[in-house]
This record gives structure tokens, sequence and C-alpha cells, in this order.
């Protein structure tokens, strides 16, 4: 993690830097006092082909795409309950898939859309899903923050604010349990770096040389409270250190960067079984709920800033126009098939049926699904359709 | 027929099925080189290595939830705790995480896990020490629960729930832990889940329980027997979900008279359940309102004196018997 290393943030002398505009979360200062470089020539990113950059472009696009139709149709009413969008952390969830091997697992918290599109779970079944439909990945059981993707090596979706930390701890033990050279990139939120779990779960990644990647992804905001309102001692992916586990923080707008950054810790789960601790700056441009109006704890200028500056698929997309891999024309041709995609699937999830009532009882038991390999007798539910 | 310990039996249960699934595990804190808190894992560390013989930080929250992770991933971990009273700690992990995983994922994932350990009062180790959540457990779906009372029990329904494809908490009993039974000896002996034991026959009275408290139901029984000429039946329901109905509704179609007895606080214990399915299913078979002795609803008391007037005992059992009949 050249120039993001902890040693230079935490010595980053923050006086050294500019006056800062109050609210404007000016990058530096949540990711360390560093040159911005390239990372465009690290090995993992000069191997890309071109049709391999173009695709990271196009996978952002359709997150984006994705999220700005479900809203519309949350607000249409078609989506009830929470609603966590993803929009403006992209590249995080795009970037990291990217360099996943065969045997490399994800598991994430709520705001799980970008992952789940990024693994490649199709819009259909995620859009039937938001909207309560038998199509749904879920069946209409688990709904936005209860995405699953086994067969994509795609462990949820959890909306216990940091309940999914010892399972990706688990995952992780699987693998190396089953000599797999394996890892689970278990993502969570700057909010959830407050849960006692993650800390049990971080001194048993270490103990037990665990091969899981804690990424936060550091948006700013736990809900309404800020990081600075919400955590003692920054930044949160040193609180790895006591551990002993290797840990970095860096900016998550490049997608180049967060490949970068995540690969490293894939070769360290790989080849020496070692967790890490990724701490991912980000933002999200939309109120962490739909639900959440986003005028008590921050300024229309701070989020209008960070579109202005660092939004990662604008820059993306430039990156690409000058490196000679995308033209003007074939990125809005992209952005217009990942708006007719997200547009499809909400026809889709529109015109599929509901799941029937008696639908309630299943997938509660593997045994109550399976009757003919029932093994145990009497009454296992006492109220039922 | 052997003739062993409960504890010996919980033992033979885990060490055949790690010997017969490559994919089962056994952790928790002190399991492995202290031998087990209740030495119930003596001798495993030896004969099946640190791999399977887990030894955890006391972290019940990061354990049962990697337990829970890795039973995702098609393991099958046994976790212990050294008291089920410590699972309070670790709730999220199993009543939200192994109890929903397969529901919220339309059944694509799978959770074959067991969490066991001891759940009952009756040691003097305070409130703290002494939470019997089978109730709460229950009351889960998603969650099977079981209290074996012997070992046969414990040996044949730990079998059964290591092997079962869903999450099974089995709730064991410190007091049990020396109770000696015989256990049959072959390596398939399973006892399935979900069926209750008529443990002594009779006619005038049902007496209904679970875990310990079947104990002190059978020598209610063999007293109201010696010294009233009172005929009553003791069912061992072994499992609480699922719950042997049929057993229940037979032996009060039988008796028509039902006492109910368990070690759980009383409000919403499980016992307040089998009152509802008895009067719901079986009322006009009842000749007397169904009773029921619980823990007295206080917390868990230290002191032996008021712990004994606390939990389910002889005499209050048998006085409550007596107005029933
Ligand atoms: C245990 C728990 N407490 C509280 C909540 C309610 N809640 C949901 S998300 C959230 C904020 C979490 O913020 P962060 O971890 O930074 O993730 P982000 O929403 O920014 O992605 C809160 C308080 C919850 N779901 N679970
Ligand atoms: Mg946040």
């Amino acid at each position: 993690m050249e120039g993001l290393h902890h040693d230079t943030i935490v010595d980053g002398e923050e006086d050294d830097s500019p006056a800062k505009e109050q609210n404007v979360p000016v990058e530096e200062e949540r990711v360390g006092d560093v040159r911005s470089e390239d990372f465009s020539e690290k090995q993992i990113n000069r191997s890309l082909t071109p049709e391999e950059r173009v695709n990271l472009y196009e996978q952002m696009a359709r997150i984006r795409r994705f999220e700005e139709r479900s809203l519309r149709s949350y607000q249409q009413g078609h989506i009830g309950g929470f609603l966590h969008l993803y929009i403006g952390q992209e590249a995080v969830a795009v970037g990291a898939v990217s360099v996943m091997g065969e045997d490399d697992h994800v598991i994430t918290a709520y705001r799980d859309h970008g992952h789940a599109l990024a693994v490649g779970m199709d819009m259909d079944e995620c859009m039937a899903e938001l909207y309560g439909k038998k199509t749904g990945c879920s069946k209409g059981k688990g709904g936005s923050m209860h995405f699953f993707a086994p067969d994509k090596n795609f462990w949820g979706g959890h909306g216990i604010v940091g309940g999914q930390t010892p399972l990706g701890l688990g995952i992780a033990y699987a693998l190396k349990f089953n000599k797999k050279a394996g890892s689970c990139l278990c993502f969570m939120g700057d909010g959830a770096t407050n849960q006692g779990p993650f800390y049990e779960s971080l001194n048993l990644a270490s103990l037990w040389n665990l091969p899981v990647v804690y990424i936060i992804e550091n948006n700013g905001y736990s809900m309404g409270t800020a990081e600075a309102r919400h955590s003692a001692g920054e930044p949160l992916a040193r609180r790895g250190d006591m551990f002993d586990i290797d840990w970095s923080v860096s900016h998550g707008h490049d997608v180049y960067e967060v490949r970068h950054t995540i690969n490293d810790a894939l070769e360290r789960a790989h080849n020496e079984s070692r967790p890490s601790v990724l701490e991912i700056v980000t933002y999200r441009y939309r109120g962490h709920s739909v639900a959440d109006p986003d005028q008590t704890y921050r300024s229309k200028e701070e989020i209008e800033e960070y579109k202005k500056s660092k939004d990662p698929i604008n820059l993306y997309k430039e990156k690409l126009i000058a490196e000679g891999y995308l033209t003007e024309e074939s990125a809005l041709e992209i952005d217009r098939l990942a708006k007719e995609e997200a547009d499809a699937s909400a026809e889709f999830a529109q015109a599929s049926p509901l799941p029937d009532p008696t639908e309630l009882m299943d997938d509660i038991y593997w045994e109550t699904d399976n009757p003919a390999n029932k093994t145990s007798q009497g009454t296992m539910f006492f109220e039922t359709p | 027929m052997a003739t062993i310990t409960y504890r010996e039996a919980l033992n033979q249960a885990l060490s055949e099925e790690i010997e017969r699934d490559d994919k089962v595990v056994l952790m928790g804190e002190e399991v492995a080189q202290f031998k087990g808190s209740y030495k119930v894992s003596e001798g495993m560390l030896e004969k099946f290595g640190s791999d399977r013989i887990i030894d955890t930080p006391i972290s019940e929250a990061a354990f049962s939830g990697l337990a829970v992770g890795a039973a995702m991933m098609g393991m099958r971990p046994v976790v212990e705790f050294m008291f089920w009273s410590f699972c309070y700690v670790a709730f999220d992990q199993i009543f939200n995480n192994a109890a929903n995983v397969r529901y919220m994922s339309g059944g694509l994932i799978n959770v074959p896990i067991v969490f066991r350990g001891p759940a009952n009062g009756g040691t003097n180790v305070g409130a703290t020490h002494s939470h019997t959540p089978e109730n709460f457990a229950a009351n889960t779906p998603g969650i099977k629960v079981i209290c074996p009372a012997t070992p046969a029990d414990a040996k044949g329904m730990l079998k059964s729930a290591i092997r079962d494809n869903d999450p099974v908490c089995v709730m064991e009993n410190t007091i049990l832990y020396n109770l000696q039974g015989e256990v049959p000896e072959e390596n398939d002996f399973i006892i399935p889940l979900g069926k209750a034991n008529v443990v002594r026959e009779g006619s005038d009275l049902s007496i209904i329980a679970h875990g310990k408290s079947v104990h002190t139901a059978l020598e209610v029984a063999q007293t109201l027997d010696e010294t009233n000429k009172v005929s009553a039946e003791v069912v061992d329901l072994r499992s609480i979900r699922p719950l042997d109905t049929e057993t229940i509704l037979s032996s009060v179609r039988k008796t028509n008279r039902v006492l109910l007895v368990e070690e759980n606080k009383p409000f919403c214990g499980v016992d307040a359940q089998i009152a509802f399915l008895i009067q719901d299913q079986a009322f006009d078979y009842l000749d007397a309102p169904i009773k029921r002795v619980s823990a007295i609803d206080a917390p868990q008391a230290y002191s032996k004196s008021l712990e004994n007037a606390q939990i389910p005992n002889h005499d209050r059992v048998l006085r409550k018997a007596m107005e029933l009949i």
C-alpha cells in the first residue's frame, strides 16, 4: 500500500496541508496526506485487457442505474421497507470482486445491491426481490438487505450491523479447513467497526491465521452520525494493529486503486493465510436509506463537492477515454444499455407473481422442505396459514 | 447395553460422529487441552487432534458466528457453550444468523450446526449461570431444541442433532452429567428428534416434563403410587421443537388430568405452549384444569436453601399433583 501505509497516515502532518473548508471532507484529510498515485501502472491493472477495463466501467454503470431505478420504484410504492443505496461507492465492490479468484468469497452488510450485481447476480432477480416477488433471489423472503447467491460465492446480505463479521471469519475458516487457498472478503461500514463481535473476530482471525479480509467501506457516516462523532482513534483500520493484522487506508473512488489494495490483501490471504483490515474511503450520495431525509447531518455542498471531484464512475470514464479504451459515445452506449437493463428488471419485477401465503412455511428447515428425507418426528410449526 | 454416565454418552456421541464425518468439529472454551469444563470431551484432543477439537478464546459471539459461517459452507460444527447462559452474548449469531439464513436466502443455504452445553439451575451458581433458554430458542422458527434427560437420550439425540441439516440447540444439565444409565453400544444407535418417551405408564394423571424435571416427576410418581395408590404416567418430552404433540395428547386422553413440570421460568415457558396445546386439542378429555410447576419466578438465587425452593422439587410437584386428584 505504497504511500498509504499506516506509518504515513499516522505520522502525516495534517498541519502542513492547506486550510480546509468546513464541512467539505477533503479526502486527503480522511485518507492521509498522500500524493495521488497512478494505480494504472500497478501490475494487477497493467495486465487488464481492454475488454476487462471496459467491463469494470460497465459494472459500475449497471450498479448505479440499478440503484437509481430501484429508488424510482420505491418512490412509486413498489418497494417497501428499507432501501440502502450504494450510489457513490460502486468502485469498491466492483474493484474488489474483479480481483477475486475461484475460491474467494464475499459477505457484506445490508447495503448489498452493489456487491450482488458485481458478483454476477442478475438485475431481474434482485429487482424482483425488492418488489417482494416470488421470482426474487430469495423468493421475496429476504428483501433489500438479504440478497444471497452461494453459487457465486456470495453469502449475503446481512441486516444486523457487524453481525456478518464472525460469519466472514467462518467462511475463511472453512476454506482453510478444506485446504483451499481462498479467502473471504468481508465488507462492513465505518459504523460497524464499533460492534464488539468485530473485535472478537479480529482476534480470532489473527490468532488462527485465517484468510479473511475485512473491508471497511468508510463512507463517513453511520446513518446520521459522522465518523468523528462515532469513533475514537483514527484511522479505523488501525484497530487491526492491536491484533497484529496488516492494515491500510486507501481511496475508494479509483477502481484501479481498489483493485491494487484488495489484490495485496488477497495475496496475503492466499499465500500466508493472514487476515487484513482495509479501510477504503468512499462516500454515499443518497441518504442512509431512502427513508432518510438526509438534511440534519451533512450539507448539500459536501455531497456536491464529492460528486464533482470524486465520482468513481466519471473519474474512471475520463481515465479510460484518456487511455483510449473508451470514447464518449461508447460510454453513453454502455450507460444507455445499463438503464435499459434496469428498466427491464423493473418490468420483470412488476410482471412477476407475488408469493403465495402458503410459501411462508417453505425454506425454514431443510427437513420440512425435504419430507422424503425427514428424520425427526413431531410438530415443527405451531401456527400455519 | 453398557452402563455409562450421561457425560460418557455425550463423549461417545461426539467421538462417533467426528469419526463418521470429516466435516464435524467440536469447538468451544476449554474443550481441548482442559478436556472440557465438565470433562465431556475427555480424551478427544488426543484422539482427533487440534484440527477437530478446538479451543477458543472467550468470544462466544465470534466463535458461534464463525461456526455458522463454516456451516453455511458445508461443515458441521458442534459449538460447546460452557453454560447455555453464555449464549446471551452470542444471541445475534444463533437467533439471527443460524436461524434465519436459510429462510432469508429462499432455501439456498443450509446451516447444519449444533450448539450444546448445560442449561440448568440447581448448582448454586447464581442468576447469571443458571438460565434455561429452551423456551427462547424454541420460540425461533429455524431452530430445533432438545433437552435429553438420560444417558441413552443424550447419546442418541446428540448423534441425531449432529446429522441434522438444520441448527439444533442441545440443552444438557450439569447435574445429570454423572447420571448412570444403560446405553446401546451399536455405532448407529440414534434417537430421532421430536419423539417423546412415556417413561412410566399410569392411568390417573399425566405428568409431562423435560430435562431434569423428568427425574423429579418419576420420584413423585413413585411416591404417589406408594402412599396414595395413584397411578401417574410420566412423559419425557425429550425434544421441545419439534414437539411430539401426539404422545402428549394421547397420554392426556388416557388419564384426563395433567401436571406440567419444568425448570423453565413460568412466563412464556415451554409448558405455557403445552398447556395451550392440550386445552386446544384435548379440552373435552380434561377432568380438571391443567396444573403446572415451574421454577419460582425470581432470578435464580445463589443460596442452596433458596435455590432448592426455587426449582421444581419433589414436595412442590407432589403438592400440585395432589391438588389434581
Ligand atoms: C445491531 C444494529 N444496530 C443498529 C442497526 C440500525 N442501523 C442500520 S445501518 C446503521 C448504520 C451503519 O453504518 P455503517 O456501518 O457505517 O454502514 P453504512 O450504512 O454507512 O453502509 C444503523 C445504526 C442495525 N441494523 N443493527
Ligand atoms: Mg458508513
